[in-house]
This record gives structure tokens, C-alpha cells and sequence, in this order.
């Protein structure tokens, strides 16, 4: 108990603990780089891993706000910036990857893949995509923003759709896990619906009500 | 007949790594630190694993020797790929989906005793015990590139026997147009059956000239030992101008018929997938390239090779067709 209080009062240490663990996918990657446990095709192995990563972060940063009107953990708000920023960070990763260590700045190529290949298609879309939004996460652009602010990050609704049919349409016939993540997404975006959210509040809110009447 | 006695402390030939394949290594780690200086370090630095890979790899189960066999009956003048790789990275979906998950989950798989069933449109129909089947050959050690239709490929060193001279001795009709392959389906044995990823049992196929084209063997092991499980043990085939998907494994029927067979990915995606699956560098898989392939072991992609370089020897097969019609 006296390590939740400790922690409640320090936010900021909370920030630095999330922030740490979130640079460990990529640690655990240059670990087994360094220890030869990409395996046989590591190239293909860094392109899965971060990957999933980019998809684990969009399906968290996602949560954050359906997470807060349940719980009523308004803190959590705090973190969701930087899980946005992560989710772009393994994006970069991931597209780097491609860029340099698989295709090794073969632009012909690479240009076709982007315009042949549907799923390089929509997945490069989605890259672009978050761009402008990383871009204008900062305190001065949401304040510059105002209101189109809201509006303009109402893509990664968009791009989370993109980033799992791009590893929908990559897969040859096991597509369990894209669909799981799909499955998880669809439910994310169904809590911020009108309806959805007007029921958790009312409930929240009694819950919320117990809590202080019980105090 | 010389039986060599391996010894525990004895190097197998695939725990050394060939020179070239570590000169390439060598060329490999100098192009990535230049990678790394050019502001790449941390991926840079990750891909530095290709050149401790082989060097490193050992592997705990090679299987039992197989003696007397001909050795290096055909080959190619490329590095082969580490035998930790070629059993530990491969397609088995009757295992596992994932790649590296095969040699995991077929580790108590036990091909013996196995038989295979001769069946259809031949004169010598009949159930043969896996030993029988191979006895009256010679085995032969044939050394052969092996293109994924995923664009990754190797250079294995089989052994097998060539499929033609099995054929003969069942004596096809005339009937006999194509021989249709089946994979054993045992989902308590095979756990990756359990799902219905594939339309089990695996099926392929070859036309009747592609079967008996002197290239195409049945392979019993790899690298001078029997097959791994997760190779495709006890017996498998091996056709090299075509995608690996083709080269269905652990076989326990041969059926010749009139009829050209749906093979597995065909029925699963027609659009993608069709029969004769040749390596082909100009005809795409609608959803990648074929154009290049990622050499196990090497940094840069290289071109794929018509008929994965055995264009002399089979293009004569296809003379007539429309590759992109029938691929």
C-alpha cells in the first residue's frame, strides 16, 4: 500500500518506469542481436519483432482512454503521449528496417512494393499517416492546434485499421493473430462509440460514488 | 562397405563453416559497421548476430549416419547453408505455423515404422515398408539450391534416390499422367493438424516427365545424417526448380492417376498458388516479388534465377507454355 501512495505522489518516477520499460523490446532485440538469437534470417525476425511492437503500442495507447472512463483513472491520461510516441518510435524501426536492412536502398524496388504490393501499400500509409501526429504532439502545437488539434489525431482511429490489414493481407494462411489483434482493436474503437461510453460513465460514475460515499 | 563410427568429439562436416561462407560473414560485419557509422548503430549493430550465426551453431540432435552413399552426385559451386539453419528455419505446418517452431514441437515425433502406399494407375500396386521402398537404391548425395515461395532461400546438401528410378519399379500404366503425393495425417502426432490452417493432408503433385526428370529425387537426409523431423522425415521430396512448397514431406502415398491433383496451397488459394509452382523471377506472387530472394546467411538480396538455375535442364518441360498462365 505504502508503494502505491509513494507512487501516486510521484508521477514522475511512474513516467521514467514506463518510459524505461518501453525502450525493453528494443533492448531484448539488440541483446539477442548481439547473442545470435535472431536465428536464421534476422533481418526478417528485426521486421517481425518490431512490427508486433507497433501494433502492441497502438493497441495501448488506444486503451488509455477507454481505460480512464471506466476506471475513472484520469492519471493515466498523463502516459498517453508517450505511448503514442513509442507506438511511432517501433514504426520508424520497423520502416528502417525495411528500407535499410532489407532492401538496402533498393528505391526501384522499394517503389514498386509501395505501389504493387497492397499490404506495403497500406501499411506505408499508415507510417505516413502518423507522422503529422507525432509531429504536433507537443504541448505548443496542441495549444496552436485548438480544436482541429482533436480532429487531426482522430486518424490513429484510421491508422490502427491500416496497420492490421497490412499484417492481415502479409500473412499466408495462418491469420489467427491478425485477427485477434483486429478483434481487440474493433472492441477498442466500439468502447468510444456514444453509447458505449454513456453506459461506462453512468456506471463509473456509481462506482466511483460508492468509493466516496464509503470513505 | 566402410561404416565410419562417429564420435562424440568429432566436428560433423556442418559444424565447420565453410570458408567462403565465412569470408562473406567477414564482408558482411565490415558492411554493417559502415552501416552503423552511418548513423544506423543500433540496427547496425543488431545484424552483426549473421556473422556469429554459423560459427556458433551446433546442434544437439543430428540424427543418425547414413553410410554408403555417393557422395556430391550433383552440386553447386555456392557456400551451403549451416545445417543449424536448414533445421532449425523452415515451413512444416503440420508442426507449427512459425518457422523456427518445427524442430521445437516434431522433437518426439517418431517416423519409424512408416510405410508408404503405391496406389492408382500402376502394375505393382501395394503397401512397402519404408525400407523396403529404399533398399533395392543406391543413395545418392545431390546438393541442390532451395528457393521458398516466400523469397528466402538455401543451398542443401539432400540425399535421396532418384524418383524415377522408384517410379520404374512400379511399373505406371499408361494411364499414369501424374503422381499425386500425400502427407501422413496424424493430428496426435502432428499437433499443428489440430487447426484447420491447410485443407489436411497435404497433397502435391508432379506431371508424369517432371517426376521422372532425373533432377527430381525422394530424399531420406541432409548434411550425411537421416532426416530430421522437422525436415520432413522419413522420406520427402525434393524438386529444385520449383517453390519449396512443392517438396511435400514426411510422404506416406504415391498415387498415380489421369487426373492433374489439386495440390494443397492451390485449393487453399488458387489466385496465389497454382500447380506447377516453377521458381520464376518474372512471374510475381500477386502479393510480393519474385524477382530477388534473401540467401540465408547473406546481408544483400540476390536475383532469383529462372527455374532457380536449372532453366537448361527443364525449361524443355514447359517449352510450350505460357508461364504466367501455368504457374
Amino acid at each position: 500500500m505504502a508503494a502505491t501512495q509513494f507512487l501516486w505522489r510521484h508521477p514522475a518516477l511512474v513516467k521514467a518506469w514506463i518510459f524505461i520499460l518501453c525502450l525493453a523490446p528494443l533492448g531484448l532485440l539488440v541483446w539477442d542481436g548481439f547473442h545470435d538469437l535472431l536465428g536464421a534470417n534476422p533481418i526478417e525476425k528485426i521486421m517481425r519483432r518490431t512490427g508486433d511492437w507497433v501494433l502492441y503500442f497502438l493497441l495501448i495507447t488506444l486503451a488509455v482512454t477507454p481505460l480512464r472512463n471506466a476506471f475513472g483513472w484520469r492519471r493515466l491520461l498523463q502516459y498517453r503521449r508517450m505511448l503514442g510516441l513509442f507506438t511511432f518510435f517501433y514504426v520508424v524501426l520497423h520502416f528502417l528496417n525495411y528500407l535499410v536492412l532489407d532492401q538496402f536502398f533498393a528505391w526501384d524496388e522499394i517503389v514498386k512494393d509501395i505501389i504493387k504490393r497492397p499490404y506495403i501499400t497500406v501499411g506505408f500509409s499508415a507510417f505516413v499517416l502518423l507522422i503529422p501526429l507525432a509531429a504536433t504532439s507537443t504541448n505548443r502545437m496542441m495549444k496552436r492546434l485548438g480544436k482541429n488539434w482533436k480532429k487531426l489525431h482522430s486518424l490513429i482511429y484510421l491508422i490502427g485499421v491500416l496497420a492490421i490489414v497490412h499484417y492481415l493481407w502479409l500473412v499466408k494462411a495462418d491469420n489467427r493473430e491478425p485477427l485477434i489483434y483486429a478483434a481487440i482493436l474493433v472492441v477498442l474503437l466500439l468502447l468510444r462509440t456514444r453509447w458505449v461510453t454513456r453506459m461506462l460513465n453512468n456506471r463509473s460514475g456509481q462506482v466511483i460514488q460508492q468509493a466516496v460515499t464509503r470513505e | 562397405m566402410l561404416i565410419k563410427i562417429h564420435k562424440k568429439s568429432d566436428p560433423l562436416s556442418s559444424e565447420i563453416t565453410n570458408e567462403s561462407v565465412y569470408k562473406a560473414r567477414r564482408d558482411f560485419i565490415r558492411t554493417s559497421s559502415t552501416l552503423a557509422l552511418g548513423g544506423l548503430t543500433g540496427l547496425g549493430a543488431l545484424t552483426a548476430s549473421l556473422d556469429t550465426h554459423a560459427v556458433t551453431s551446433q546442434d544437439t540432435h543430428p540424427g543418425k549416419k547414413l553410410s554408403n552413399y555417393k557422395e556430391k552426385v550433383r552440386t553447386v559451386d555456392e557456400p551451403l547453408t549451416p545445417f543449424k539453419d536448414v533445421t532449425h528455419y523452415n515451413n512444416f505446418y503440420e508442426f507449427s505455423t512459425d518457422k523456427e517452431e518445427p524442430a521445437i514441437v516434431a522433437r518426439d515425433f517418431n517416423p519409424h515404422p512408416w510405410s508408404i502406399k503405391v496406389e492408382g494407375e500402376v502394375a505393382k500396386p501395394g503397401t512397402y515398408q519404408l525400407e523396403d521402398f529404399i533398399k533395392p537404391h543406391t543413395l545418392e548425395e545431390r546438393i541442390y539450391r532451395f528457393r521458398c515461395v516466400e523469397a528466402w532461400s538455401m543451398v542443401i546438401p539432400w540425399v535421396g534416390i532418384p524418383l524415377a528410378s522408384i517410379i520404374k519399379r512400379f511399373e505406371p500404366t499408361s494411364k499414369a499422367k501424374f503422381v499425386e503425393m500425400v502427407t501422413l495425417y496424424d493430428p496426435q502426432r502432428m499437433p499443428g493438424q489440430k487447426r484447420a490452417v491447410l485443407d489436411w493432408p497435404y497433397l502435391e503433385g508432379l506431371r508424369m516427365d517432371e517426376a521422372m526428370h532425373p533432377l527430381t529425387i525422394l530424399a531420406v537426409g541432409l548434411y550425411g545424417v537421416e532426416l530430421p523431423n522437422q525436415n520432413g522425415a522419413p522420406l520427402r521430396l525434393v524438386v529444385p526448380w520449383k517453390y519449396g512448397f512443392k517438396n511435400i514431406k514426411s510422404i506416406v502415398s504415391l498415387r498415380f492417376t489421369e487426373q492433374e491433383p489439386i495440390n494443397t496451397w492451390q485449393a487453399t488459394n488458387s489466385r496465389e498458388y497454382g500447380f506447377y509452382a516453377n521458381v520464376n523471377p518474372e512471374v510475381d506472387h500477386p502479393r510480393w516479388s519474385q524477382a530477388r530472394e534473401r540467401r540465408i546467411g547473406e546481408f544483400l538480396k540476390r536475383k532469383t534465377l529462372k527455374f532457380n538455375g536449372y532453366e537448361e535442364e527443364v525449361a524443355p518441360l514447359y517449352a510450350s507454355m505460357d508461364l504466367r498462365k501455368f504457374f
